[in-house]
């Protein structure tokens, strides 16, 4: 655990300090403003990922640094600093018959959850800042924080488009968190842990041992855990709950400047967390597709990093190439298709464990 | 260091418990309630209770305070930010509350409480679906009996025409 490490370094470092309480606090805040500016750089790359990549899907060339002088730099590298830069210095509004309080504690609430999720996910054997012994079990119940938030921000704008966004990503969140549960529930009775490096670690041995091809109904659940995902973070073909043609932004219509790049940021932090606990769960998380070679610790950082840029890339591969759906379709698919198969993956694995396993 | 962080931990979910009681905007009482919630959850962590903490934070916060915002919000005065409660039974709950104070502090001073273990479990959660599939199948299984009759019961009565 890094907390424990930074501690210990720190201890070794300073032998004639008395009061070691010091030391727990700096190595509880290194990890933490560790997390954070990665969360801000990673948020970067792929809002020039999804710029990029959208372009090009379209047939375009995207931003660009053009003529003389620096634009938007070259390739249009600049960009998201630009975005981002516009974002801080927009005026701040917050409408005179919201509620102000509400209001302004939803984006960090929103933030928080997914911030707080960031403690249980592991980047190699030992960077991770908390290994939990419930990892996945935490990060899913720290993903309920994000539902609140929502309803609170589409309410407390107190605006139509905002409440009905809100209301459309509370349910869809809770509804999608059951498919994504279940096929989770599947990985952990393979590993037969909570624990996220023990799930890792039960992968050994090459891209054979991953657990999405520990038996032919393991790609259904990664596949029912992906598209769930997707959902609960608010991707299109899921994204009713700000579907711009019927809601204007859905809940934050109302939001503007720093508080609305708190809800984007959230955002990409989500498909961040999603994409590291599918990862982990069925493609081997840190461990190297090839046994025995290339499995350095730090080519564990860069397997886990490749690994989630890929689902990344599939998300918005995905983001900008398939229509939204409509509401109806939309819990037909979670609780008359998803379910079923979650409960049946579950029998299956069960009974093909005690068969094969 | 650890009894810093635990008298914060509690006072901030005693204080939050208060405004939940005593303030008189439904909404801010439910958003206060999140962080009693989250104080609770923090507590369980102490006491190495953390599969419990995580079942704190899936039910309570994910489930049920959704629940309550929700019944909030459906209610036909949604439209304006205005929600108050008031107390009606004030006399009947203030008996009933202390009531339940002195029932609750005589078991709390009668109970033989382990002492305070000072090593970490390894893992909790392994031991808990152990126990729960062998000693407490039964109350295991009644639970999840009266839980299915729940669910068939909400979609009995939300279905049109009954």
């Amino acid at each position: 655990m890094t907390v424990d490490f930074l501690f210990d370094s720190l201890v070794s470092l300073f032998p004639s300090w008395e009061n070691t309480d010091p030391f727990l606090v700096i190595s509880m805040l290194i990890p933490l403003v560790a997390t954070f500016g990665f969360i801000t750089v990673y948020a970067l790359v792929v809002i020039y990922a999804e710029l990029k990549v959208s372009s090009f899907i379209q047939d375009k060339v995207g931003p660009m640094g053009q003529g003389v002088g620096l634009h938007a730099g070259k390739w249009g590298l600049l960009q998201p600093i630009a975005d981002a830069l516009k974002l801080l210095s927009k005026e701040d509004i917050i409408p005179s018959s919201a509620n102000k309080l509400l209001f302004i504690l939803a984006p960090f609430m929103i933030f928080v959850g997914a911030f707080i999720s960031f403690i249980a996910l592991p980047f190699n054997g030992s960077i991770i800042v908390s290994d939990l012994n419930i990892g996945i079990f935490y990060i899913l119940g720290v993903g309920s924080l994000a539902v609140i938030a929502l309803i609170l921000a589409g309410w407390s704008s107190n605006n139509k488009w905002s409440l009905y966004g809100g209301m459309r990503s509370a349910a869809q969140i809770i509804s999608y968190e059951i498919p994504a549960g279940l096929s989770l529930i599947v990985v952990i009775m393979l590993a037969g842990s909570l624990n996220m490096q023990e799930i890792i670690i039960y992968q050994q041995g090459g891209i054979s041992n991953w657990i999405i091809f520990d038996n032919p109904f393991m790609p259904i659940a990664f596949v029912v855990y992906f598209i769930s995902a997707l959902a609960e973070t608010n991707r299109t073909p899921f994204d009713l709950p700000e579907s711009e043609s019927e809601l204007v932004a859905g809940f934050v219509t109302e939001y503007s400047g720093m508080r609305y790049a708190f809800f984007f940021l959230s955002e990409y932090a989500n498909m961040f967390v999603v994409s590291v606990v599918a990862v982990t769960g069925f493609l081997g998380g840190w461990q190297s597709p090839f046994s025995g070679s290339l499995d350095s610790p730090l080519m564990g950082v860069f397997w886990m990093l490749s690994k989630t840029a890929f689902l990344i890339f599939i998300m918005i591969w995905i983001r900008w190439t398939v229509p939204r759906l409509r509401v109806d379709q939309l819990m037909h698919l979670c609780w008359k298709v998803f379910l079923p198969i979650g409960l049946f993956n579950i029998f299956a694995v069960a009974i093909w464990t005690v068969l094969f396993g | 260091m650890a009894d810093l962080v635990f008298w914060f931990i509690a006072i901030f979910t005693i204080a939050s418990a208060l405004v939940v009681v005593l303030n008189n905007q439904l909404l801010y009482s439910a958003v206060a309630l999140l962080f009693t919630l989250f104080g609770v959850a923090a507590l369980y962590i102490f006491l190495w209770a953390d599969f419990i903490a995580g079942v704190q934070l899936i039910v309570y916060i994910g489930g049920i305070l959704v629940l309550i915002i929700f019944g909030i919000m459906l209610t036909n005065r949604i439209s304006s930010v205005r929600l108050s409660q008031t107390n009606v039974q004030q006399g009947i709950g203030g008996v009933v509350s202390i009531w339940l104070l002195i029932l609750l502090s005589l078991i709390i001073s009668k109970t033989p409480w382990l002492e305070k273990q000072s090593f970490e479990p390894v893992s909790t959660v392994h031991d808990i679906g152990i126990l729960l599939l062998t000693k407490y199948l039964l109350p295991f299984e009644a639970v999840s009996l009266l839980l299915l009759g729940a669910l068939i019961g909400a979609a009995v009565l939300s279905r049109e025409g009954t």
